[in-house]
C-alpha cells in the first residue's frame, strides 16, 4: 500500500511529532519502502494461529498488596524540566 | 601479558592471590581507554574518581580477609541505556542527554553486589535503534579492526570496549541482534539470553517484549561468568522468569561428545558473503571435530523474520517513547510559538505543541522514524493487517525453532552477512540497514539464546562470527560450545592494530 503525504502528517500528530517539509517528503519515501517491505506476510497463511505478544508466555504475576516505600516526590520530581516542588508543570490546556 | 590482555577469569585468580590489586586493574583499563579512547569511541562517560574509589574499597575489604562477590575488582562497562543513580544515563539521544536517574537498573545492583567495578557507560544507537552505532546523537564509535568502519550496534560501544581491551567484560542489551552483531563485527564474545533470563528492570525500554540483557566479553568463560552475576528472577520485573540460575562457568569443561548441531541452508545461500561462508563452514568443521553431529533442519519462516521484527519493534517502540512528553524528566522545548500543519489545528494546544516541539528536537532521524513506522502499524485500520499479523508469524517462527529443536540440541550459523562495513555506508538506507538483522532477530521473536564467537578473520583482517542459538535456558549449553570452540581456536585471542 502506498503511503502519502498526507498519512505522513496524520501519523506524525498521532505520534506527537512535529515534522518539518523535508522531513516529510523523506519519511513519506522512507516509510513507503520499509511498508512495501513489511507487506510481504500478507502473503503468508495464519489462519488459526494465535497471536504471540510474548515469548514467555507468563500468566498473570501477582504480589501481596503491601505498602512499600516508593520513590521520594523530590527524587521523581527531580529531573523534570519544570517543576513547583510538589507537580510538574506543563502549559496550560484550559483557558483562564 | 600486561593486565589488559588478560580475561576475567585469569584476573580473577590473580587478584585472589594478591598478585595484583583491583586499583592496578583499574588504572590499566584507564590507561588503555586514555591511549585509544580518542579514537575509538566506544565510551560517552568514563567514571574515573568512582571506579578508582570503588577498587580501592574492594582492595581494603580483601586485605581485611572479608568475603567478596564473583566479579570482585573487574572492570566492567555498561551500555549507556542503562539506569545508573544519579549518573547520566542518555540513551545516547539529546532526549536524555541530562538525564539522571532516581534509581539503579536491577542489573547495575547485582553488578555492585558482585563488586564489579563500573568504568563507564558505552555508546549505542539512539535509544538503541540500529545496526551500527551510527545513530548515538551523543558521539561516534569506530570499529577497532579499522576505525573507519563501524562496530556494528546498538551495543557498539560495549563490543568496540571490549575488541580494544578497554576493559573485559561489558553489559549490553539486544531487541534485535544489538548484542550478537556488534560482537560479531568487533570480534569479541556477545550473548543474548533467554528472554526473562535477566531483569529488565532499569533498563529504558524500546520493544518490551524483545529486549534483553547481555555479556560481552572475549572468552565465553567470561561471558558465562559475568552472565551468572546478572541473570536471576527480579520480583520487580514481572517478565522476569523466577528459575534457578546454573553455575555456568563449572559445565564449560564438559566435551561436546554426541551433541547435535542443526544448520539452516538458505542462511548459506546467496547474499552471504564468501569469505564468511568459509569460515562459519570451518567452524562447524571445528564442532565437528570436538564431537558434535551437524545436520540441517528448516526454519521455514525465517525469511519473514525481519519484516515480522520490523513491526513488533516499532509497534512497540512507539508505546514505550511516548513516555517522552517534556513534563516527566528529559528534553523539552521551550518554544512556545504553536506547531501548525495541515492536521494540527483540530487538537492545537500549547500542550500538545510542547509534546510536539520536545519530540521533534530530542528523537533522532531513526528513532522518529521508527515511532512514525510503529504508530502507523498501530493506527485505526492497519492494526489488524499488520501489528496482529505479524504476533501470528511470530508463533509460527516461534513454532519453526521448537520444531528444529526438537531434533538438535543447538544451531549454528552466520551472525552476519558480512564483516564490518564502513562509517556511513548505510546511515541513508534504513531498510539496507534492517536486513543486517536477518540472522539475529530470529532469536528476540522466539525469545530463545543465542551467543556470537569469533570464527575468523576476512582479508581485510575484519572479524567474523559465528552465531549458536539454543532452545530456552539453555545457555549453558550455548556457553559450553562456545568454550570448547575456543580451546580448540584462537580467533577470539587475536589483538586489534590499535
Amino acid at each position: 500500500m502506498a503511503l502519502t503525504r498526507a498519512d505522513v502528517e496524520k501519523v506524525a500528530l498521532l505520534a506527537r511529532l512535529s515534522l518539518g517539509e523535508d522531513e516529510v517528503e523523506l519519511l513519506t519515501a522512507q516509510l513507503g519502502d520499509i511498508v512495501r517491505y513489511v507487506d510481504q506476510l500478507a502473503e503468508l497463511n495464519t489462519e488459526g494461529v494465535e497471536p504471540l505478544a510474548h515469548a514467555v508466555e507468563l500468566t498473570n504475576v501477582f504480589r501481596e498488596d503491601e505498602v512499600e516505600a516508593s520513590l521520594p516526590r523530590e527524587d521523581a520530581l527531580a529531573s523534570a524540566p519544570r517543576q513547583d516542588g510538589e507537580c510538574y508543570l506543563v502549559p496550560a490546556v484550559l483557558g483562564e | 601479558m600486561s593486565l589488559v590482555d588478560a580475561s576475567a577469569a585469569e584476573s580473577l585468580a590473580e587478584l585472589a592471590a594478591g598478585r595484583v590489586s583491583a586499583v592496578e586493574l583499574t588504572e590499566a583499563c584507564l590507561a588503555q581507554i586514555d591511549a585509544h579512547d580518542e579514537r575509538v569511541g566506544a565510551f560517552l562517560h568514563v567514571r574515573r574518581e568512582a571506579a578508582l574509589e570503588e577498587a580501592a574499597g574492594i582492595d581494603r575489604r580483601r586485605a581485611a580477609g572479608e568475603s567478596l562477590g564473583a566479579l570482585a575488582g573487574l572492570s566492567v562497562a555498561i551500555k549507556d541505556n542503562m539506569c545508573l543513580r544519579g549518573e547520566t544515563t542518555t540513551c545516547a539521544s539529546r532526549m536524555l542527554a541530562d538525564f539522571r536517574p532516581p534509581y539503579d537498573a536491577t542489573v547495575v545492583d547485582r553488578l555492585r553486589a558482585a563488586d564489579a567495578v563500573i568504568i563507564g557507560k558505552t555508546n549505542l544507537d539512539e535509544f538503541a535503534m540500529g545496526g551500527s552505532t551510527e545513530n548515538s546523537a551523543l558521539g561516534e564509535t569506530r570499529n577497532p579492526w579499522d576505525l573507519g568502519r563501524a562496530p556494528g550496534g546498538s551495543s557498539g560501544g560495549s563490543a568496540a570496549a571490549v575488541a580494544a581491551r578497554m576493559v573485559p567484560l561489558a553489559v549490553g542489551s539486544d531487541t534485535g541482534g544489538s548484542i550478537r552483531q556488534p560482537a560479531g563485527l568487533c570480534g569479541v564474545t556477545g550473548m543474548k539470553p533467554t528472554y526473562g533470563r535477566v531483569s529488565r528492570r532499569g533498563l529504558v525500554a524500546f520493544a518490551s517484549s524483545l529486549d534483553q540483557i547481555g555479556p560481552l566479553a572475549r572468552t565465553a568463560e567470561d561471558a558465562a561468568l559475568l552472565l551468572e552475576a546478572l541473570a536471576g528472577h527480579d520480583p520487580r520485573d514481572a517478565t522476569s522468569v523466577p528459575r534457578k540460575v546454573p553455575a555456568y562457568r563449572e559445565g564449560l569443561a564438559k566435551p561436546l561428545k554426541g551433541l547435535r548441531v542443526g544448520i539452516v541452508p538458505e542462511q548459506f545461500a546467496a547474499g552471504l558473503d564468501a569469505q564468511v561462508e568459509a569460515s562459519v563452514r570451518e567452524g562447524l568443521r571445528v564442532l565437528e571435530s570436538l564431537g558434535a553431529t551437524i545436520r540441517e533442519v528448516a526454519l521455514p519462516h525465517s525469511a519473514a523474520g525481519v519484516a515480522t521484527y520490523y513491526i513488533i519493534a516499532p509497534c512497540e517502540a512507539s508505546s514505550n517513547l511516548a513516555r517522552y512528553d517534556g513534563a516527566h524528566y528529559g528534553f523539552r522545548s521551550e518554544s512556545t510559538e504553536p506547531t501548525r500543519d495541515a492536521h494540527s489545528r483540530e487538537e492545537d494546544n500549547p500542550l500538545v505543541s510542547m509534546y510536539r516541539r520536545t519530540r521533534a528536537g530530542g528523537f533522532g532521524a531513526e528513532v522518529k522514524r521508527r515511532i512514525m513506522l510503529g504508530t502507523y502499524a498501530l493506527s485505526a485500520g492497519y492494526y489488524d493487517a499488520y501489528y496482529l499479523k505479524a504476533l501470528r508469524v511470530r508463533r509460527l517462527i516461534r513454532q519453526d525453532f521448537d520444531r528444529a529443536f526438537a531434533e538438535v540440541d543447538l544451531l549454528a550459523g552466520p551472525v552476519t552477512a558480512s564483516s564490518a562495513f564502513e562509517l556511513g555506508e548505510k546511515v541513508d538506507d534504513p531498510l539496507a540497514m534492517y536486513l543486517v538483522d536477518l540472522f539475529t532477530v530470529g532469536a528476540n521473536l522466539a525469545g530463545i539464546p543465542g551467543i556470537s564467537i569469533p570464527c575468523g578473520f576476512d582479508e581485510g583482517g575484519l572479524p567474523i562470527g559465528l552465531q549458536l542459538q539454543a532452545p530456552p535456558f539453555e545457555e549453558e549449553c550455548l556457553l559450553r560450545a562456545a568454550h570448547q570452540f575456543q580451546t580448540a581456536t584462537d580467533w577470539h585471542q587475536r589483538r586489534p592494530p590499535l
